[in-house]
């Protein structure tokens, strides 16, 4: 099932086309990548679908209902979640409440504080951040910070998860967990959608890859295909 | 009735000139120094009473006194940045924290700049008599001291407009206040440009309270209105934007003499619901980004 | 409990002084349950208050006093929520600028329409005994702690910590934040309007320039600081503190009182970040390690 699907999305600052005519689909299940050089807009498409900035133009479609035009909070609550790629924690309040916050309001079901609880805390087991649960936000370490993240994202009960460059930042060791852990994700079901930067993730962990350049998509197929395009290397090897 | 016009034009003019000389100074220290300076006013009502002073006892004319105030209100506001808001800023933890702390503290200003001024000056309404004769132009009579603070505040305008945009100083201030970081990168010293930032907002007021006392009355409490004032011209004009703080402080002061033509207590009022409705329709300003 | 027993034994003085700094307590303590959390200071609240005043003074010969209170509050809430829902997408600077001129917009209306249109400007207030007024100052002010406390333990509450430390992702994980904001603002405004209307009973005569006075707005943002807006507690003390302060100051150091406030503003902000609590928390806390360093 196509769970996610954008055709001729576009966004305009001013004179500047940042996203310009993208189409893409995700079916359900799949984990699919989205490169390319700094500025491509890849962030920016990402912040069409969560809802943060309006479209100028064309349509994005979740299970085939148009979301275009919905405030991130409603995108939420419907199963699309997202992380961004500068850790946007609730730095003052500790771990645990940062994942209790997205049990309590991620979903569209009414749910009793103790239950939020329960569950953040067993989000919190699933990304190895337990021990720290009662540290503040601030005081986490990069790589905790992302799993942080992470958590909280999770936390919403998403169907598509949108990872805004998860793994920026971490040492090989790391990546290596982060890969795991996106692993275990795509276990329980749940749709990926990545913006990575980390070639080795993207082409380890990926089924199908997305190529964005100036706004425009430039290229689409499977790691082998994209890792051999000559369009994609020339994009590359000329920043 | 084209003298009516023509009173009311010039009016509007010469309070577009004090509006456009407060606007840019407060723009200085908010632009750059990202500090909101509700204090400024007060630097203003200084100026002015320093004016009062200066010729009610010494006999010193105005626009001396300009040349006085202007450098030397610089002086402190160029101190204050450096010891009170420098020490802010590096105590604070983000950008959101120093502006509020910072506005926090320019209230603490604001208090105290006024309470010495009501124990120094007391608290009645001052006034005096400068260039009080008038003089006639295609039948309308002016009185020569507003044209003379008109032609101040015009000159004063233009010649920091010159600055700005003609001197390597005035250049790094506007690449100061566009990126920060990237000014400083380039080698500008940014802890300096902010301290003469706001100094030069100072100097502004400095000019302005002069050429207010010369054409109206002026009392210690007075200070807080022209901050409001010039907070409304620089969102108008665009925060950011020196030259949209000077077109601004004219369209304001045009608009606030029609205004008090038909109801001299309105025009604070208008002010305020155009001040109200540019945030809700267009929060940039004419000139923003 | 405590505060409701001392009228008995206590001359009308004290009753008097205790009634204004409960009514900057409650004040202050509204104004934390909305800017606390959000970090958005508002300068709005001389016009919930003013709202309040004017409401007494125009209804409360023809109402009996409870309704004339609720009414002044349900105005201010009414006025909030049209605030909130217009312009709750401002942010930082532009907001505070903008509540700000609420504020002076509808004191300098109302001063231009009493004098241009009504001729008065000045109106008289229905009396009410001193007693009375302390007890329901009382009242509001147990409410208000109470909501202020509810807030916070809630799930509400969470939803504005997260709200105030990072808007775009607390929408993200499916807060409505305007709608929270707008509805905790309106909650603020609530009380505001209340203690205006009580309040103007208090002072008998009222005009543009008490009711909607512009230190109403930024005393509350003062006492909260000092006080330390992290905690309960610190709202209610830095209140107290500065409320009785201020009546010491104004009766024994006319002259001089906005130069100390000024001044203890400006030392509060650079020493003393997070308020007088923030304080009290670091020496317990430093109390606590200094035990526990010595084994």
């Amino acid at each position: 099932m196509r769970i996610l699907e954008g055709e001729g999305v576009t966004k305009h600052f001013g004179g500047l086309a940042a996203v310009h005519q993208v189409d893409f689909d995700i079916d359900q299940g799949e984990v699919v990548g989205l490169i390319g050089p700094n500025g491509a807009g890849k962030t920016t498409l990402f912040n069409l679908i969560s809802g943060s900035l309006p479209t100028t133009g064309g349509e994005i479609r979740y299970k085939g209902k148009r979301i275009t035009g919905l405030k991130p909070h409603q995108i939420c609550k419907k199963g699309i979640a997202r992380t961004f790629q500068s850790a946007k924690l609730f730095a003052r309040m500790t771990v645990f409440e940062n994942a209790l916050a997205a049990s309590l309001f991620g979903t569209r079901r009414a749910i009793s504080v103790s239950d939020a609880e329960r569950e953040a805390a067993e989000l919190l087991d699933f990304v190895e951040l337990s021990p720290v649960k009662t540290a503040l936000a601030k005081d986490l370490p990069i790589a905790n910070r992302k799993r942080l993240e992470v958590a909280r994202a999770l936390a919403t009960k998403p169907e598509l998860l949108m990872f805004d460059e998860v793994m920026a930042g971490l040492n090989p060791t790391e990546v290596a967990q982060a890969m795991e852990l996106i692993a275990k994700i795509r276990k329980k079901g749940i749709t990926i959608f990545m913006i990575e930067h980390v070639m080795k993730a993207i082409m380890n962990v990926c089924d199908r890859i997305i190529v964005l350049h100036h706004g425009s998509k430039i290229a689409e197929g499977t790691p082998e295909e994209i890792s051999t395009s000559r369009t994609v290397i020339e994009v590359y090897l000329g920043e | 009735m084209f003298v009516t016009v023509l009173d009311v034009l010039i009016g509007g003019l010469i309070m577009g000139g004090i509006y456009a000389l407060i606007a840019v100074g407060l723009s200085l220290q908010y632009g750059v120094g990202r500090v909101l300076n509700v204090s400024h006013g007060e630097f203003i009502m200084i100026g002015a009473f320093a004016t009062w002073s200066l010729y009610t006892l010494l006999g010193i004319s105005p626009l001396l006194s300009l040349v006085i105030c202007g450098p030397v209100l610089f002086m402190i506001g160029f101190l204050i940045h450096r010891t009170l808001f420098q020490y802010l800023r590096d105590q604070s933890e983000s950008i959101g924290a120093f502006a509020d702390s910072s506005l926090l503290a320019s209230f603490g200003l604001l208090f105290i700049i006024q309470n010495i001024a009501l124990l120094v000056w007391k608290a009645d309404i001052r006034a005096y008599s400068y260039l009080d004769s008038s003089v006639s132009i295609l039948d309308a009579v002016f009185a020569v001291n507003r044209l003379v603070a008109l032609l101040f505040a015009v000159v004063i305008s233009s010649g920091f407009y010159i600055f700005l945009t003609r001197t390597r100083l005035g250049k790094a201030i506007r690449a100061a206040a566009e990126d920060p970081t990237t000014a400083q990168v380039m080698g500008v010293n940014i802890h300096r440009v902010l301290a003469i930032c706001f100094g030069l907002g100072a100097l502004m007021a400095g000019f302005a309270g002069p050429l207010i006392s010369m054409i109206y009355e002026i009392q210690p409490t007075m200070g807080l209105e022209y901050t409001i004032i010039a907070i409304i011209v620089v969102v108008l004009g665009g925060l950011g934007s020196i030259t949209g703080s000077l077109i601004g402080g004219f369209i304001l002061g045009l608009v606030g003499s029609v205004v008090t033509y038909f109801d001299a207590g309105f025009s604070l009022i208008a002010y305020y619901v155009i001040f109200i409705l540019l945030l809700l329709i267009r929060p940039t300003g004419i000139l923003g980004k | 409990m405590l505060l409701a027993t001392i009228p008995l034994y206590v001359q009308p003085y004290l009753i008097i002084l205790l009634t204004t700094i409960l009514m900057y307590v409650i004040l202050t303590v509204s104004w934390a349950i909305f800017s606390g959390p959000t970090r958005y200071i508002s300068l709005a609240s001389a016009a919930f208050f003013g709202i309040g005043v004017y409401t007494s003074a125009l209804l409360g010969k023809s109402l009996p006093l409870p309704v004339v209170i609720v009414a002044g509050s349900l105005f201010s809430f009414i006025l909030a929520l049209c605030i909130g829902l217009l312009t709750l997408r401002l942010r930082g600077m532009y907001f505070i600028i903008f509540t700000f001129s609420i504020s002076e917009l509808m004191r300098n209306f109302l001063l231009w329409w009493e004098t241009t249109m009504t001729g008065t400007v000045g109106r008289w207030v229905i009396i009410v005994d001193h007693m009375t007024v302390y007890y329901i100052i009382l009242v509001i002010f147990a409410l208000v702690l109470l909501t202020a406390h509810l807030i916070r333990r809630s799930r509400f509450g969470l939803a504005l910590r997260s709200i105030g430390e990072q808007e775009e992702a607390a929408s993200h994980i499916g807060i409505n934040a305007t709608l929270v904001k707008t509805i905790t603002f309106a909650i603020s405004a609530f009380f505001m309007g209340a203690t205006g209307a009580i309040m103007a009973t208090k002072w008998k005569y009222i005009d543009p320039r008490i009711a909607f006075d512009p230190l109403l707005s930024f005393m509350p943002v003062l006492m909260a600081i000092f006080g330390g807006t992290g905690q309960l507690f610190g709202p209610v003390f830095g209140a107290a503190v500065f409320a009785y302060l201020e009546e010491i100051l104004t009766t024994k150091f006319p002259y001089y009182y906005m130069l100390l406030f000024g001044s203890i503003l400006i030392v509060v902000i650079l020493f003393l970040p997070h308020g007088m609590v923030g304080l009290v928390q670091k020496w317990l806390k430093g109390g606590l390690n200094r035990q526990n360093a010595n084994p």
